[in-house]
């Protein structure tokens, strides 16, 4: 039991119990916050896998963009809260039981118990870097190398989501003043210009 | 000699086809102008290949014309075998074609009368009744002409449709298509046979040709085959007891007759047509064409003897209850057949197509007579309404009385040469059952006697029953119904006395006819044969010539003498009675096979039509299946809520399920 | 039994599965949630991948984990899209009434 193991056992915990708030919270905006919560301390779990790139994309990308983007999501809709919790309760049993099952089933795959899928010697025991190992730098590595074309592919797929998104939910208003350049340039004189004769009056 | 054997059916078709697809732009004229040409054309160029054959000696012909498919070394082709016997064949085929052909333009020259106004069947029926009769020269030609089975099936089937399409001709007529039915029916029963029978010598001969399936006829007999369970059946006895169950259908064999007398239903012309000349006779023929495989069963001679004796006796018992004139005609055909047929059984080939050929001409002369008398009676039927025609219809007496004589076998009648050569060649056969046969055929002499005079004198003598309208209009019918009564009646005198020693006797038939040393009756009859005048004699003081006499004597007594005597018989005794009765229901058979036969396939097609049609087909396949498809997407359809949780608990619950799967059974 | 080795972090995550599991069943309604709860999902398999990563000394796990947090983004930013299009013109987000599916 180290301090490592420790750390563990903590940020677990705190996922654990956030993922348990996201799916309990009455309000959407709680559930957003725990999720926050939850991805914070995945992201410390992920440092203690000496995967730091990823706990830090985890924190910026997730927490700082996506969750933004579901609690802007979730107060700009008008939610009837009352309304979203109906059969909550008569749901639970069944929703735990088949949690339940599932879990007991993983666990007892890859868990302690059950049958030992994991007795390879390799994998009991991590190798541990030093500290002029740069995790960012070899991930970088293989990304640009080995993994360039999905690389590429990935950014079309982020593209492709960004034009999707705003087409979805762009929409023009109807009272919205705005210009066309292209009828502004065919536009004649006669469109604008109006001369009328007149017969002069007779000065008073 | 191929072109001319080629021209002979073609000539007839030929004619069929113009007539029966170009009958409307031809028309009546053009038609009856066209199919006469034909026939007449089939019948001189038969006349000069009888010719060819009989007198300048000409060998016989056996070529294949045209190979149709060869399968498996099986070849099926369409070939002549022309010999004796099958020139004479045609000749009387297309020379009673050709007077029927002549005599049908007078008998249908009013045919529109038989038709409802301004129907469609109707129209051109003049047309396609001569292109109907010319067709059936021509199957009964490629019958006769034929060198191989196939072909001989061919006509066997093609003569068995245009029958069908003729008698029921008069297709307004329910009479009509049900008689026409009937014969169509009963045939398949006999056609059944003759294909089984075909089948069965392909199998064991592997070739449809006659000569090859000939060669083997010895080497057949002591073959055996298996059909029920062990029982061991001589293959040869197989074939020809099942070829003559087809010869039973065409010929009118009890128990296969009951189309015969129904088939008076059509147009008279067709009367003389099929029961003369050319349908019954396919079956006579066929068994003689067959005489080099008949002749190595005994069992199969026995069945055929046996079978026409019982044709010849019970068929003439009915023939005379009967008050239709045309209908106690084509019982005497039924007699007469059977008469042919236990000829065929006791081996005596050539008696039996001499017999069909005598009686061609008497038996087609008789039908004639009748039809003319029934022109000149409006279309009455019944004898019982006529009576002294003799002096309203002199031509038509004098051939029918010639008619009968040769009918019944006066001596000296064509009749008498070949009916008691048959009579003597029975008993002098050795096939088992002859005994039985020379009984049957004695007392059908009387029978025939009694049934066909009975007829001539309620006829033509005793007091005049038709009412005013008819009897005002008598008068002898018009010249081309009487010429040929004319031209067929001198036949009927003369054709017996001129051909008996060449054809019975000599070796007319050559090779064409096969018999074995230890069945040929025929022989020891020929022992005694001392030219015609001596059979003439010797049948004058013969037990046949008293039979025949004493029944013309009976029928004298009962119908001229004591006009009421024979109903008084019926109300007195009541063994006559019933008798009587039996035989005005013509022993039940018509009954028996409406309540057996038809009552059951119409039941058991109701039973299929309401259980397998309706209930199984309809019911359960067709729109059970949509039923079910319609029950089953009921149900998907319920699965599919559209609510989007539903979805993802269905996955989940799968993920569930494969992960259970795989943690249970994946270990191993 | 206390030391951590790579099975406590495949626990961790079938527990997390687990539980987001049940929030998809109690959270039935709720788009918004479900989308957390999806969320939740894929961060429970990216924590394995990057736990094999470490425990296998393999960097390729963590490149996976690089294209799921890519394409969990973008699932993210295209959902609340329909989302709030859905919103715009139904004026909720509770699933049952979104049944135009039904058969």
């Amino acid at each position: 039991m180290t301090f490592i193991d420790l750390n563990f056992y903590f940020f677990s915990a705190l996922l654990l119990a956030a993922a348990l708030g996201v799916i309990a919270s009455k309000n959407p905006v709680h559930s957003a916050l725990w999720l926050v919560l939850s991805f914070f301390s995945c992201a410390a779990l992920w440092l203690l896998l000496e995967a730091e790139f990823l706990g830090i994309v985890l924190v910026l990308v997730y927490v700082g963009a996506v969750m933004v983007l579901f609690l802007f999501v979730v107060m700009m809709l008008d939610i009837n809260i009352e309304e979203m919790r109906k059969g909550f309760v008569r749901y639970l049993p069944i929703g735990a039981l088949v949690a339940l099952i599932l879990a007991a089933q993983m666990i007892w795959v890859v868990g302690p118990i059950g049958p030992d899928i994991l007795d390879d010697e390799s994998l009991k025991q991590a190798v541990r870097h030093g500290a002029d190992y740069s995790n960012t730098k070899e991930l970088g590595r293989v990304l640009y190398t080995e993994y360039v074309l999905p690389f590429e592919i990935a950014s079309i797929i982020l593209l492709v989501a960004i034009v999707a998104a705003i087409s979805l939910t762009l929409r023009r208003r109807k009272n919205t003043k705005y210009q066309t350049p292209s009828k502004q340039i065919q536009v004649k004189r006669d469109d604008r210009l109006r001369i009328v004769k007149m017969d002069a009056e007779a000065k008073e | 000699m191929e072109t001319l054997y080629l021209a002979i059916p073609l000539a007839s078709l030929l004619g069929a086809i113009i007539a029966g697809f170009f009958g409307g732009q031809i028309g009546r004229k053009g038609a009856h102008t066209v199919t006469i040409l034909g026939v007449g054309t089939s019948f001189v160029l038969s006349l000069v290949a009888l010719n060819h054959h009989v007198f300048a000696g000409g060998e016989t012909y056996n070529e294949t014309v045209y190979t149709w498919m060869v399968v498996e070394g099986l070849r099926f082709e369409v070939g002549f075998l022309i010999d004796r016997l099958t020139v004479m064949m045609m000749s009387v085929v297309t020379g009673v074609s050709l007077a029927v052909h002549v005599y049908t333009i007078g008998y249908m020259a009013d045919d529109e009368h038989n038709w409802p106004k301004d129907s469609k069947a109707g129209k051109n029926s003049y047309q396609r009744f001569f292109s109907y009769i010319s067709l059936f020269t021509f199957s009964m030609l490629m019958l006769v002409m034929a060198n191989n089975f196939l072909q001989l099936f061919f006509g066997w089937e093609a003569v068995g449709l245009v029958s069908y399409l003729l008698i029921g001709f008069w297709t307004v007529r329910p009479t009509a298509v049900y008689a026409n039915m009937k014969a169509f029916l009963v045939n398949r029963v006999g056609d059944f046979g003759f294909i089984l029978g075909i089948a069965a010598i392909v199998m064991y001969t592997g070739s449809l040709d006659y000569q090859e399936v000939f060669l083997q006829g010895e080497a057949l007999s002591t073959q055996t085959m298996s059909i029920f369970m062990n029982t061991e059946w001589s293959v040869v006895s197989v074939i020809c007891i099942l070829l003559f169950v087809g010869a039973m259908g065409k010929s009118a064999q009890v128990p296969l007759h009951v189309w015969l007398p129904d088939s008076m239903e059509g147009p008279t012309p067709i009367s003389a047509l099929i029961h003369a000349a050319t349908m019954v006779t396919a079956g006579i023929f066929m068994v003689t064409r067959m005489s080099p495989l008949f002749e190595f069963s005994d069992a199969a001679l026995s069945f055929v003897m046996v079978i026409g004796a019982i044709t010849a006796f019970s068929m003439g018992l009915i023939g005379i209850v009967q008050n239709d004139i045309k209908r106690v005609v084509a019982y005497s055909t039924l007699s007469q057949l059977g008469y042919m047929t236990v000829a065929l059984g006791a081996s005596a080939y050539s008696a039996a197509v001499y017999h069909l050929m005598t009686h061609a001409f008497f038996k087609a002369l008789l039908f004639l007579a009748a039809g003319s008398v029934i022109i000149a009676m409006h279309h009455e039927q019944d004898m019982r309404k006529m009576g002294g025609l003799k002096k309203y219809m002199p031509i038509t007496y004098w051939t029918s009385l010639i008619g009968s004589l040769a009918l019944i076998g006066f001596p000296g009648f064509s009749g008498f040469f070949s009916k008691d050569s048959i009579i003597e060649a029975v008993h002098n056969s050795t096939i088992p059952g002859h005994s039985i046969a020379y009984a049957a055929v004695l007392g059908g002499v009387f029978i025939t006697a009694f049934y066909s005079f009975r007829m001539f004198f309620m006829v033509f003598h005793g007091e005049e029953r038709m009412d005013k309208h008819t009897k005002e209009h008598l008068h002898e019918t018009s010249w081309v119904v009487t010429g040929p009564l004319i031209a067929l009646a001198i036949p009927s005198v003369m054709i017996g006395a001129m051909t008996i020693s060449s054809m019975l006797f000599g070796d007319y038939f050559g090779t064409a006819v096969f018999v074995r040393e230890s069945h040929d009756a025929l022989a020891k009859v020929g022992e005694n044969f001392h030219g015609v005048w001596g059979f003439v004699e010797h049948g004058v003081f013969s037990w046949p010539f008293l039979l025949a006499m004493a029944g013309v004597l009976t029928a004298w007594i009962m119908y001229i003498k004591q006009p009421g005597m024979a109903a008084a018989m019926v109300n007195k005794y009541s063994l006559i009675r019933f008798f009587h009765k039996v035989l005005e229901n013509k022993y039940y058979a018509d009954d028996f096979n409406d309540a057996a036969f038809g009552g059951g396939s119409r039941g058991l097609g109701k039973r299929l039509w309401k259980y397998g049609d309706i209930a199984f087909i309809d019911g359960l396949l067709v729109n059970g299946s949509a039923k079910f498809v319609g029950w089953f997407s009921g149900i998907t359809r319920k699965i599919q809520t559209g609510l989007l949780y539903h979805y993802a608990f269905a996955m989940i619950i799968g993920v569930l399920l494969l992960m259970t799967f795989f943690v249970i059974f994946g270990n191993n | 039994m206390l030391t951590v080795t790579l099975s406590s972090y495949l626990t961790l995550g079938a527990l997390l599965f687990a539980i987001s599991v049940a929030g998809i069943f109690l959270n039935r309604k709720n788009v918004v949630i479900l989308l957390m709860c999806i969320e939740l999902m894929l961060l429970a398999a990216n924590i394995n991948f990057v736990a094999f990563s470490h425990y296998l000394n393999d960097t390729a796990g963590q490149i996976f984990v690089f294209f799921i947090l890519t394409v969990a983004a973008s699932e993210a930013a295209i959902g609340l899209a329909i989302l709030v299009v859905l919103f715009r013109n139904r004026h909720t987000i509770d699933v049952d009434q979104l049944d135009e599916m039904k058969g």
